[in-house]
């Protein structure tokens, strides 16, 4: 037992928009539907389900994967919700490949929910709340603020500049102009980042994405079954997840060491030597523009500090040779927290199955990554997928 | 699905929907309320900044001394092994400019920013810092690196919180 | 048969309506600190993986996974929460075991419920948010509403849920880690204030303190590490429907279907006969009834003989809650299923002194989530 190779067959999504009329239930069915419906399996198929949403504070309700359980298919079956902030929907996917690796089950349904939305006036008030209670909250923090001195850290220990960041940010947006289910596609340049208003010095309204509602889903199964579902499997090949430590005030915020402990993992599982040439196409996470390059280092895709030069020289463009966030991102195609994690993975999947429409990039790609980050820039969770 | 269109589903709604009542809404304030524990090392770090004094605890294994203090050293996963005062001054390590309050409302016009920033206490191992805000200074002076003091509420006002301090200010150099 | 797990050490905190002294950091360290020292790891260098159980309000935290690595000396080491009963958690380790890519993992939840002002307020947010939740006053009566249903359906009786309460709090005294051990009446429980009809407050499980880890390893590993390893035989998890209109209220589905699960997977065809110790949900009395025969120690309608009868007694032919169980130990929330799984492992090792169950072999370990949920979840432990 054990060791046995999974795959995913279907994925499945729903838009992602700012504030959806659908409940979180209806949502998380939709995508749950989606993905079934692509590998022509209904959900008498499914043996366990894994569920992943964020905050409970966006949906307002307490214990919310209880009250999510049925809309994610888990009507009487066995139905878990791992956790681990932002890193959930990655995550979650992996609590999938727990389940079918370990020989309980064969088919596993992962979704990811999030409906930010219902947070008023507005779901960053959530984000108090993440910080520690007696010696940070009442300092009133805003979430940007940790971001702004993470961002802060980072051009100044490498030497980056605002306008190498802000790059991304119009990667990403004009990505997910081929996106069906982007939030904000947008053509725009490095002065409208730079010009945008200043949130939180150097945060810039244009550096980050934005709040959304959204879901996401995967259907995996088990090698023998995998086979007879479909002739394009993807496989999981590598997974890996890493937190550091919640005083993240006595860290080095220039570099995400978790991430890169995460990828470790997840290479050695996929026998993966040389990340940067043996990754064709990744997605790592980017909330914000620099994240999107200071995972590219964490995830050894490119030396400490490199990761601004490769987007310059156009290397992690849709037609480059490491394309990187190919869908839009989260900055394009929208952040629904857990959802885009499993967005991600969707994103990859299809990349690999060359079933990317407009998005696909060139020379039919055999190895993608998906990656996520979270808590208080603390979580690291990584994918390794091959066809 | 191969040869079939995606159908992605998801029905976007406006502010103006709601405003307008195309859309019926119902909604709840939630009135949660805690009292946390403090414990016994966020418990003495409370008591001594009420004293006017910061606080740490030092790892004899590893030798950190850390702010804020705490019973168990995580890295070694030990108990720690002493009390150590630490100054009220510190470096700069990281800071930002910030023009929202916490649930993104902007600030006022004519309000200044908040000038949020990780402190690397003196006193305290290299790197370990806290999050707290600087004040009397112009954001455009703020540097990394810049050395800085706390300035303390008066005893009377101090109740045993982070507070208690409120804010850092740039030690100007002579 | 699947690869083996075993359960290689336990640590704890005792369960106390209070624990001012200690933060929560403070309480699952030493919790930590006892699991490891047990199982004879060093968690800086052997543990492979950690799982934490957490619930964002009831800790009071958004994102609470984040506070968790420190205490458990996880810091930079694959580590994850399940927003669930620490049962959820530990058959969380099992599976990383079982992937055979991870030897060693440890399993924390802990309750600081006592930090929790306004719980009756917290427990009806957990309410669905349009239908349910603008109707509601106190979120026992939906415990009310089963209770009445499972009685009418059953023929059970009010004096036959009080019973469990007798037992479990005279269990309880026999504990030293329960906070809620008592020498009461049924007349008492009965004439205690009623809270939703026909639950009265003593029928209530009171909220409590504490905090458990454990450590499970491979088979390989656990005979190297302990000559008491406590074999994880089956383990089972099911989630009714959410919804309140929709449930059946006579009956708990989800244990039902769980235990049919976990019965499967440890090969149990007579679980009466095949079970010598159980540990399972009472957060409300009656729910002690329903649960045995969800999980078919009898047909259903018959628990309540069984505790007329003495048989669910330490000394009784299948000993249930030798702890004291919720109502005798107190209601840890998302640490429940901790407290199960801990007495069941230390009545198998036979380390329980004066509420210490005979000849116990095998032993099943149950928690469900309280209300409104119908999430059930079972692990069934073995020599």
């Amino acid at each position: 037992m054990g060791k046995r190779r999974v795959a995913i067959v279907g994925a499945g999504m729903t838009k992602f928009v700012r504030r959806a009329q659908e409940t979180g239930k209806e949502l998380a069915y939709e995508a749950a539907k989606m993905a079934l419906d692509s590998c022509e399996l209904t959900l008498k198929d499914v043996d366990c389900v894994s569920l992943g949403t964020a905050p409970d504070a966006f949906d307002g309700v307490h214990m919310k994967g209880e009250y999510l359980s049925d809309g994610a298919g888990g009507w009487r079956k066995p139905i878990m919700r791992p956790y681990v902030g932002g890193g959930t929907g990655v995550f979650t996917a992996i609590h999938g490949w727990l389940q079918v690796t370990s020989g309980l089950f064969d088919i596993c349904l992962v979704v990811a929910e999030e409906k930010m939305s219902s947070c008023y006036p507005h779901p960053a008030g959530a984000f108090l709340t993440i910080f520690d209670h007696t010696t940070e909250q009442p300092l009133k923090p805003n979430l940007i603020w940790i971001f702004a001195l993470e961002m802060r850290r980072y051009m100044e220990t490498y030497g980056i500049s605002h306008r190498d960041i802000a790059l991304v940010s119009v990667k990403n947006k004009k990505n997910a102009m081929d996106h069906p289910c982007a939030q904000i596609p947008q053509e725009i340049t490095v002065d409208d980042v730079l010009n945008s208003e200043v949130l939180a010095d150097p945060v810039h309204l244009l550096d980050i994405s934005p709040t959304s509602d959204g879901a996401a889903a995967l259907v995996l199964a088990s090698e023998h079954i995998a086979k007879k579902i479909t002739d394009k499997p993807v496989w999981l090949d590598g997974v890996g997840w890493n937190i550091d430590t919640a005083y993240w005030a006595t860290r080095d915020l220039c570099y995400p060491r978790y991430v890169e402990k995460a990828a470790r993992m997840a290479y050695e599982m996929a026998g993966i030597k040389e990340p940067h040439k043996e990754i064709q196409v990744a997605e790592p996470y980017d909330p914000f523009d620099y994240k999107e390059l200071h995972h590219m280092e964490g995830l050894l895709l490119c030396g400490k500090g490199e990761a601004p030069r490769l987007t310059a020289e156009g290397v992690t463009a849709r037609d480059g040779n490491l394309p990187i966030c190919p869908s839009g991102g989260l900055l394009g195609v929208g952040n629904p927290i857990a959802a885009s994690g499993v967005m991600k993975i969707c994103e990859i999947f299809w990349q690999l199955r060359e079933e990317a429409g407009k998005r696909q990039v060139p020379g039919k790609p055999k190895v993608g990554l998906a990656q996520a980050w979270g808590d208080l820039m603390q979580v690291g969770t990584v994918v390794v997928m091959r066809r | 699905m191969n040869n079939k269109k995606l159908n992605f589903k998801g029905t976007a709604l406006r502010s103006s929907d709601i405003k307008e009542k195309k859309v019926l809404t119902t909604s709840w304030k939630p009135s949660l309320q805690y009292a946390w524990d403090d414990g016994v090392a966020i418990g003495r770090y409370l008591k001594e900044l009420k004293n006017g004094k910061i606080i740490a605890r030092k790892c004899k294994k590893c030798g950190r001394i850390m702010i804020p203090p705490r019973m168990f050293c995580e890295l070694c996963f030990r108990p720690t092994d002493e009390w150590v005062y630490v100054k009220d001054t510190g470096i700069i390590n990281t800071f930002s400019i910030s023009y929202v309050h916490w649930d993104a409302r902007r600030i006022k016009e004519g309000e200044k920013p908040f000038i949020p920033a990780v402190i690397e206490i003196d006193g305290a191992s290299e790197g370990m810092g806290i999050l707290h805000v600087l004040g009397e200074v112009d954001p455009e002076d703020v540097k990394s690196g810049m050395r800085v003091k706390a300035v303390w509420k008066s005893p009377e006002e101090r109740i045993g919180a982070i507070t208690d301090i409120k804010y850092f200010k740039p030690i100007i150099e002579r | 048969m699947i690869k083996k797990v075993a359960i290689v050490g336990v640590g704890y905190t005792n369960f106390r309506s209070t624990t001012p002294d200690l933060s929560y950091r403070e309480l699952t360290y030493e919790a930590a600190t006892k699991a490891y020292e047990e199982a004879g790891v060093d968690p800086r260098k052997d543990i492979d993986s950690f799982v934490s159980t957490a619930e964002d309000f009831f800790e009071g935290y958004s994102i609470a996974d984040e506070y968790c690595p420190d205490q458990l000396g996880a810091v930079l080491k694959p580590v994850n929460t399940i927003a669930g009963d620490f049962l959820q958690s530990l058959i969380t380790a099992y599976m990383m075991i079982l992937t055979g890519r991870l030897n060693i993992v440890a399993v924390q939840a802990m309750s600081k419920a006592s930090n929790m002002t306004t719980l009756g307020e917290l427990e009806l947010f957990a309410f669905d948010p349009v239908f349910n939740r603008p109707l509601a006053e106190n979120p026992h009566f939906v415990a009310g509403l089963e209770m009445n249903r499972y009685l009418h359906d059953t023929k059970t009786t009010r004096e036959q849920c009080a019973k469990v309460v007798v037992k479990n709090k005279k269990n309880a005294l026999n504990n030293p880690y329960a906070g809620h051990g008592a020498k009461i009446t049924v007349e008492d429980v009965l004439n205690s204030k009623i809270i939703s009809y026909p639950l009265t407050h003593l029928d209530i499980s009171p909220a409590s303190d504490g905090a458990v880890v454990m450590v499970l390893a491979s088979e390989e590993i656990a005979k190297k590490l302990t000559r008491k390893p406590i074999w994880i035989r089956g383990v089972g998890w099911c989630s009714d429907t959410f919804s309140l209109e929709s449930r059946d209220w006579g009956e708990s589905t989800s244990t039902r279907l769980a235990a049919e699960m976990a019965y499967k997977m440890a090969d149990i065809d007579n679980p009466k006969k095949e079970i010598d110790v159980v540990e399972l949900s009472d957060i409300y009395s009656y729910k002690e009834l329903q649960h045995l025969e969800a999980l078919k120690f009898c047909n259903k309608g018959e628990a309540g003989k069984m505790i007329d009868n003495g048989i669910t007694e330490i000394g009784g032919e299948l000993p249930v809650n030798p702890s004291g169980g919720s109502l005798g130990v107190g209601h840890l929330y998302e640490c429940s299923g901790a407290q199960k799984t801990l007495e069941i492992v230390l009545q198998l090792r036979g380390e329980v002194g004066k509420r210490q169950v005979k000849n116990a072999n095998i032993g099943l370990a149950h928690s469900w989530r309280g209300v409104p949920t119908t999430t059930s979840v079972i692990a069934i432990l073995g020599n």
